[in-house]
C-alpha cells in the first residue's frame, strides 16, 4: 500500500498525457483502420464492413500502383543521397576544419525552413522550360554547355530530380548525426589501432565504421520514415500532378476532391504499417540498448 | 628529415583540398538562398528568363509590399498557433518527463516505448478519425469553426502530437539531475510537486529552450496538419504561401519574397539560438 501512494501521483499526472496518445494516436490509428474497412465511399452513407476489399481493389488502379512506383524511387534516391552526402561532409569535417562552426550553420539551416518554402525555389529552379524559355537551373547548364533536364516532369526520373530538394534540405541533419558519431570515437582506440601499425584507411575501416552502425541506423530510420509519408515536399513543388503523385498526395485528393473517406483511410493505412514495419523493431531495439547500459 | 616534410606537405594538400570541397558544397547549399533574395528584389520588368541569374537592375521592394499584403493574415494566424502551441507543449513534456524520470511507476518503460512510436507514426493514419473527431467536437460544444477549421483544434492536435518529443527530450535531461537532489527533497517531507516546483523546475532552463525552440519550429513549419484541419480564416502561413505559390498570376518576385516572409522567424530562431536547435534534433534521432 506505501509503495502503491509512492507512485501513484506520479502515474496521475501523466495520466492526462496517457490518455491524449491513447486516443489521438493508438484510438485513431485503429478507428483509420476500422474506417478502411468498410464501403463509406462518400461522405453521408454509414458504411458496412467489408473486410480488405479495399486494401486489395486499389492494387486495379493504376495511380496508386504510380504512386507507390514514384515513392519507391523518391526513398531509394533520397535516403541514399543524403546519407551518403551527409557522411561525406561529416568525414571531411571530422578532424576539425577552420571555420567549421560556420560550415556546419549552413549546412544545416535548410532545417530551419519549411518544405512549402523551399519547394518554391525548387520550382523555379528545376523549372522544365528549356533554350529561350529556361530559368533556373536549365539555364545555368546551357551557359555551362551541359544538357538541359525536364527534371521532375521526367515521367521516368521525375521522382530522382524530385528528390535532390529533399537531399538539400536533410542532408545537413545526417552529417550532423555522423559528425556526432566520429566524436564519440575514443581517441585511445584509434591510437591503439595505429600501434598496431593498422594505416590511416586501416583505422577508418576497422575501427571507425563499426562504431558508426548505430548512427547510420538511426539516420536510416529516420530518412525513411520522412520519405514514406512526404507530403509537403511534392505539393509545394508540383501540386496534385498525377506525374509526381505519392500515396500521401494521393490520400489527400482521396478525402478532399474525390471525397472518399474509406480510400483515404485506406491510402493512409498502407502508409502506417510502411512505416510500422520499420519502425517498431528500431524503437524496441533502442530501449533494450538503454537499458543495459 | 624529408620524408617528414613531404608527409606534412601532403597532409597540407589534403587538408586544403577538404577545404576546398567544403566550400564548393557551400556555395552549392546557397543557390536556392541567392535566387530567393535576388529574385525578390526584382522589378516586374526584369522577369524574363533570360536575367533569371542576373542581380536586379534597379532593386525595389514592390513585390515584398505585395507579397506581405497577402501573407500577414497568416503569419498572424503562425503566431496564434505556435506560441501557445509551443508553450502548452513544453507545460506537459516537463511533467512527463519529470515522473518518467524521477517518479517512476510500474510499466513506465513500456509507457515510454508506447508514446515514442507516436513521434514515428506517418500523421496521415490518424487525420481523416481526427478531423471527425473536431468536426463531433464543434457540433458538441456549439463552436462552429473553433475546433475543425479553427486555430484551437489545431493547436490541439500539436499539443498532442507534440506529447512524445517533448516527453522524450525532458525525459532525457533530467535523467542528468541525480536522484540524491530528489531523495533529500523527500526526506525534507516534500511532495512529488513541491519537488518538482522547488528542485526540479528550476533546472529545466536548457531543456525548456530545446522544446520551445523545436515545437515552434515544426508548428510554425507545418504543413499537413494546417491543410486538413483549417480553413481560409485560419490558414496559417504555409498554406496561405503554397496559395499565393500556386497561383499562376503570381511573379517570381512575389513567390520569393513571400517565401522568405513566411521563413523569417524560424530562421531568425536558427541563427541565434542554433545550439538549442541541434540539441532537439539529436533528441529526434533518439540520442538524448
Amino acid at each position: 500500500m506505501r509503495r502503491v501512494r509512492a507512485w501513484l501521483p506520479g502515474l496521475l499526472l501523466v495520466a492526462p498525457s496517457i490518455v491524449a496518445i491513447g486516443v489521438f494516436v493508438y484510438g485513431m490509428l485503429g478507428w483509420n483502420f476500422q474506417l478502411a474497412m468498410t464501403d463509406k465511399h462518400d461522405e453521408v452513407s454509414e458504411g458496412e464492413f467489408v473486410g480488405l476489399t479495399n486494401f486489395i481493389g486499389i492494387w486495379d488502379e493504376a495511380r496508386w500502383h504510380l504512386s507507390v512506383n514514384h515513392a519507391i524511387m523518391f526513398t531509394v534516391v533520397f535516403v541514399a543521397g543524403a546519407l551518403v552526402l551527409g557522411w561525406f561532409l561529416a568525414f571531411l569535417m571530422e578532424k576539425g576544419v577552420r571555420g567549421e562552426g560556420t560550415f556546419r550553420a549552413i549546412y544545416l539551416f535548410p532545417m530551419a525552413v519549411s518544405f512549402v518554402a523551399t519547394g518554391i525555389v525548387w520550382r523555379w529552379l528545376m523549372n522544365s522550360g528549356q533554350d529561350e524559355r529556361a530559368v533556373g537551373l536549365n539555364r545555368m547548364f546551357d551557359w555551362l554547355g551541359l544538357p538541359q533536364w525536364q527534371w521532375f516532369r521526367d515521367p521516368d526520373w521525375g521522382m530522382a530530380a524530385m528528390a535532390i530538394p529533399a537531399i538539400w534540405q536533410m542532408s545537413g541533419y545526417v552529417m550532423a548525426l555522423f559528425l556526432a558519431g566520429f566524436r564519440g570515437v575514443p581517441e585511445e582506440l584509434r591510437e591503439a589501432a595505429r600501434v598496431d601499425g593498422c594505416t590511416e584507411w586501416g583505422v577508418y575501416r576497422h575501427v571507425v565504421l563499426p562504431l558508426l552502425r548505430p548512427v547510420t541506423l538511426s539516420a536510416l530510420i529516420i530518412l525513411g520514415h520522412i520519405s514514406l509519408k512526404v507530403f509537403d515536399l511534392i505539393v509545394a513543388v508540383s501540386g496534385k500532378q498525377v506525374i509526381t503523385d505519392v500515396p500521401a498526395v494521393f490520400m489527400w485528393v482521396a478525402v478532399f476532391d474525390s471525397h472518399d473517406p474509406a480510400k483515404g483511410a485506406t491510402i493512409a493505412s498502407y502508409i502506417v504499417l510502411s512505416v510500422a514495419v520499420f519502425v517498431i523493431p528500431y524503437l524496441i531495439w533502442s530501449v533494450r540498448k538503454e537499458r543495459r547500459p | 628529415m624529408t620524408a617528414v616534410a613531404v608527409a606534412g606537405r601532403r597532409r597540407r594538400a589534403f587538408s586544403l583540398a577538404k577545404l576546398a570541397v567544403l566550400i564548393a558544397f557551400v556555395v552549392i547549399f546557397l543557390i536556392p538562398i541567392y535566387v530567393l533574395l535576388v529574385t525578390s528584389f526584382k522589378p516586374l520588368t526584369e522577369a524574363d528568363p533570360g536575367q533569371a541569374w542576373n542581380l536586379p537592375q534597379t532593386w525595389t521592394f514592390e513585390a515584398w509590399r505585395v507579397a506581405w499584403e497577402k501573407l500577414a493574415p497568416g503569419l498572424w494566424n503562425s503566431v496564434l498557433l505556435a506560441v501557445p502551441g509551443s508553450i502548452l507543449s513544453c507545460a506537459l513534456g516537463s511533467m512527463n518527463g519529470y515522473v518518467l524520470s524521477k517518479w517512476r511507476f510500474p510499466g513506465a518503460d513500456v509507457l515510454f516505448t508506447l508514446f515514442l512510436f507516436g513521434m514515428f507514426i506517418p500523421y496521415q493514419g490518424v487525420m481523416i478519425p481526427l478531423v471527425q473527431l473536431l468536426v463531433g467536437l464543434n457540433e458538441l460544444t456549439g463552436m462552429q469553426g473553433v475546433w475543425y477549421g479553427g486555430i484551437p483544434g489545431l493547436v490541439l492536435a500539436h499539443v498532442v502530437y507534440g506529447i512524445p518529443i517533448s516527453t522524450l527530450i525532458f525525459r532525457n535531461y533530467y535523467v542528468t539531475i541525480p536522484d540524491e537532489l530528489i531523495e533529500a527533497s523527500r526526506v525534507d517531507g516534500a511532495g512529488m510537486l513541491r519537488t518538482y516546483w522547488s528542485v526540479v523546475l528550476p533546472v529545466s532552463g536548457p531543456a525548456i529552450a530545446v522544446v520551445i525552440i523545436w515545437q515552434f519550429t515544426s508548428l510554425w513549419n507545418d504543413f499537413l496538419f494546417a491543410v486538413f484541419l483549417t480553413g481560409p480564416q485560419s490558414w496559417p502561413a504555409t498554406v496561405m504561401l503554397n496559395n499565393i505559390a500556386g497561383a499562376q498570376a503570381t511573379p517570381y518576385s512575389q513567390q520569393m519574397a513571400a517565401a522568405i516572409l513566411a521563413s523569417i522567424p524560424t530562421m531568425l530562431i536558427y541563427v541565434l539560438l542554433g545550439r538549442f536547435f541541434m540539441r532537439g534534433l539529436m533528441a529526434g534521432a533518439l540520442k538524448g
